[in-house]
């Protein structure tokens, strides 16, 4: 299942959904996973999971409740590390650097691979301080100027400025279920990671709200590696452009989202994109 | 539900068997709310029937008795020689100028024994208020004032009612002699009820007229200073560390039960404890609030770690995960976001535990601050009471004084009970957060 690195770089047929920018400069893995094995206690939750996230591209799990997909997403920023009976083994490379080393700072690993989470979460703070958190703890300004400026940034590209530019002050959980999900996705991009982690970002969320965040995150996909899990093969058919299937704990199939969606190679990939099961 | 068969044999269920079935429901839901309002009128009426009884006994107790006497402070008496020093002031006898006072008030009297009697009319305090007046103000030698002493303890309850004066004289504290210069001393408007600043201003005293509560509030405070300094960060510390921190294995969970067995250990155990190992071990003083707060640290700690725990678990984890999905580490996420979401529920908790702390008495007793002080506490090392024991203390005092000071001291326990239970609630709700 693993896959050659792909150096193609000849501009990719549109997905038919959304017409995607195209890739520019050579494809390559910003992350890759070999071999990731993990346990809760003595439950075996993946088996040798092997995939690569490509740079500047949206790449979507998908796959049945309880199939894994969750977790794997929250290996690539060692989110699971807070869960105490949670092991994990294999290889997980941030670009050259194996983001299980012991000696590689969790912390360091978290601002560079952001995460936004199913429920919208923002701190009970105001708009101002949840987007400046991160910049503050990780002293990336140094004066208000500097902070100010870069929460504007946040929010503009969060696509959520326009909205909360004259109420920074109140509080990030009075705001609507979509706008508080850009906050987060702002907060996120605050740090100025390289890679954000999306698990489930939509699913609590209206149809509009969700149309929102999808094309946001195809506008994000420019400057950020993004990550997805949905449990919406719409969405990912619309927003992705790699789609991983997974089942069981097992990476079963992983493609260019158009082959997946439209010629799987695997009988299973077919059974639950056509509704057979899952 | 009533089961039919049908013709075929299959089992049909009836509609008319679900209302039937509902009927009862109900009534077995009214029952249990009808069991639950009377349960909760026993305990307020129980509680009702608590407090009248301390309020009506102890209510008169914030009342004191005081006679007016006409005083001579004739100079050849207090300043024979005119110096209008202090000292040949403070050596002056101010007690024979009360008592000539009280003599001249009843010229009739001349028998040593009435005569002792009549002295007895107002309480000790009587010459050293006198002579605090003239000390304020020298330039009152030579004149004669009217002075409002405190009476006696006895004059104090006859004037209350607390004496029954339909008793046979030999079954009353009071003789008839004395209820006639009562009687007397009313008609000539020498007797009056006033205001008992003694009860908050004095420390403990034999005469139940001049015993206060100020010197056991003094010993409180100190007892509950120690308590907090020591309880709240040793207690939220813990809990920080097993709720965050701590790996979940035997060990933790060995002491998680152990932290809750504590709270269930008696406290008189505590005391006895904190007499060998404050006391006796580490050589502290006897009946000082610093050995009291300690020995109520240890009651008050699992309190503070149970309730810091159950704030903190009431934080949502999602809060959590989004500051370390931003890269804050795990003291970032605790300091910045989990403590203080979760302050108010430890404050309340802490407020509960401290206001428990306040009410306890028995291992006070264990480390000695039952001893009789009189003098009001200056810190934490010097002896003291504290409320509950003075409470404790006065109860055991066979004076009819004393019995509506009790009453009084528990009043004033229950007060401060009431602001800190307020407070806890005021706090939770000013804070309290959606999320």
């Amino acid at each position: 299942m693993s896959e050659a690195p792909q150096t193609s770089t000849a501009p990719r047929a549109p997905a038919p959904q959304v017409a995607h920018a195209p890739i520019e400069g050579p494809r390559d893995a910003k992350m890759r996973t070999r071999a990731v094995n993990l346990w809760y206690g003595d439950k075996q939750a993946l088996f040798d999971v092997d995939l690569d996230v490509n740079r500047h591209e949206v790449t979507a799990l998908i796959g049945p409740s309880g199939c894994g997909k969750s977790t794997y997403l929250r290996c690539l920023n060692r989110m699971n590390d807070t869960i105490d009976i949670c092991r994990t083994e294999g290889e997980i490379y941030l670009d050259d650097r194996d983001i299980y080393d012991p000696d590689v700072d969790v912390v360091e690993i978290r601002a560079r691979v952001g995460m936004v989470f199913q429920q919208p979460n923002p701190f009970p703070k105001s708009v101002y301080d949840n987007v400046a958190y991160g910049p503050r703890i990780h002293g990336l300004v140094n004066t208000k100027a500097e902070l100010d400026e870069l929460v504007e940034q946040s929010l503009t590209r969060a696509a959520l400025w326009n909205e909360v530019k004259d109420r920074l002050g109140d509080p990030g959980n009075g705001l609507s279920g979509g706008q508080q999900q850009r906050l987060c996705i702002a907060r996120t991009i605050a740090v100025g990671p390289e890679v954000i982690l999306m698990d489930e970002p939509a699913s609590a969320l209206d149809p509009v709200a969700t149309a929102h965040i999808e094309e946001l995150i195809d506008e994000l996909r420019r400057d950020y590696t993004i990550c997805i899990v949905t449990h919406s093969m719409q969405q990912a058919a619309r927003v992705s452009q790699r789609t991983a299937f997974f089942h069981l704990g097992r990476l079963i199939e992983v493609g260019e989202t158009n082959d997946l969606f439209t010629n799987p190679q695997q009988q299973m990939t077919q059974d639950y994109i056509t509704g057979r099961f899952g | 539900m009533t089961d039919a068969t049908t013709p075929e044999g299959r089992r049909r269920v009836s509609v008319q068997g679900v209302d039937l079935g509902l009927a009862r429901r109900y009534a077995k839901e009214r029952r249990l709310k009808w069991l639950g309002i009377a349960a909760i009128a026993v305990a307020l009426g129980l509680l009702a029937l608590l407090i009248a009884d301390v309020v009506l006994k102890g209510y008169t107790a914030f009342w004191t008795t005081e006679v007016r006497l006409t005083v001579d402070l004739a100079e050849a008496e207090l300043d024979p020689d005119g110096t209008r020093l202090r000292a040949d002031l403070e050596d002056a006898n101010f007690r024979g100028l009360v008592n000539d006072a009280l003599y001249a008030m009843f010229p009739a009297v001349e028998d040593r024994l009435e005569r002792r009697r009549l002295r007895g009319l107002v309480s000790g305090q009587a010459a050293r208020d006198v002579q605090r007046m003239v000390l304020n103000d020298p330039s009152l030698i030579g004149t004669t004032r009217d002075v409002w002493v405190l009476a006696d303890t006895d004059i104090d309850q006859l004037w209350k009612g607390n004496i029954d004066r339909d008793l046979p004289e030999n079954r009353r504290r009071v003789n008839d002699q004395v209820v006639g210069w009562v009687d007397q001393l009313a008609a000539e408007d020498r007797i009056r009820s006033a205001f008992a600043w003694n009860l908050f201003t004095n420390a403990d005293s034999r005469d139940p007229q001049l015993a206060g509560v100020w010197g056991a509030i003094v010993g409180s405070f100190w007892i509950i200073v120690v308590t907090t300094a020591l309880a709240v960060p040793i207690g939220v510390a813990s809990a920080v560390y097993l709720e965050e921190f701590a790996p979940k294995t035997r060990w933790t969970d060995l002491i998680e039960v152990n932290i809750n067995n504590l709270a269930a250990v008696p406290s008189i155990v505590f005391g006895l404890l904190g007499l060998a190992v404050f006391i006796n071990t580490m050589g502290l003083p006897r009946s000082a609030p610093i050995v009291g707060g300690l020995t109520i640290t240890l009651m008050t700690l699992p309190t503070v770690v149970v309730a810091t725990r159950a704030a903190l678990r009431a934080v949502p984890p999602s809060i959590r995960w989004g500051a370390l999905g931003v890269g804050a580490s795990r003291v970032q996420v605790v300091s910045h976001h989990v403590l203080p979401l979760a302050l108010p529920g430890i404050l309340t908790g802490t407020i509960i535990g401290l206001a428990q702390a306040l009410g306890e008495t028995a291992p006070l007793l264990m480390i000695g601050m039952i001893a009789f002080v009189v003098d009001i506490p200056d810190g934490p090392m010097s002896a003291s009471t504290a409320l509950p024991v003075q409470v404790y203390l006065w109860a055991s005092s066979p004076e009819r004084g004393f019995t509506e000071k009790t009453a009084a001291a528990i009043l004033i326990l229950l007060g401060f009970l009431i602001v800190m239970n307020a407070l806890a609630i005021y706090l939770r709700r000013r804070f309290e957060r959606n999320w």
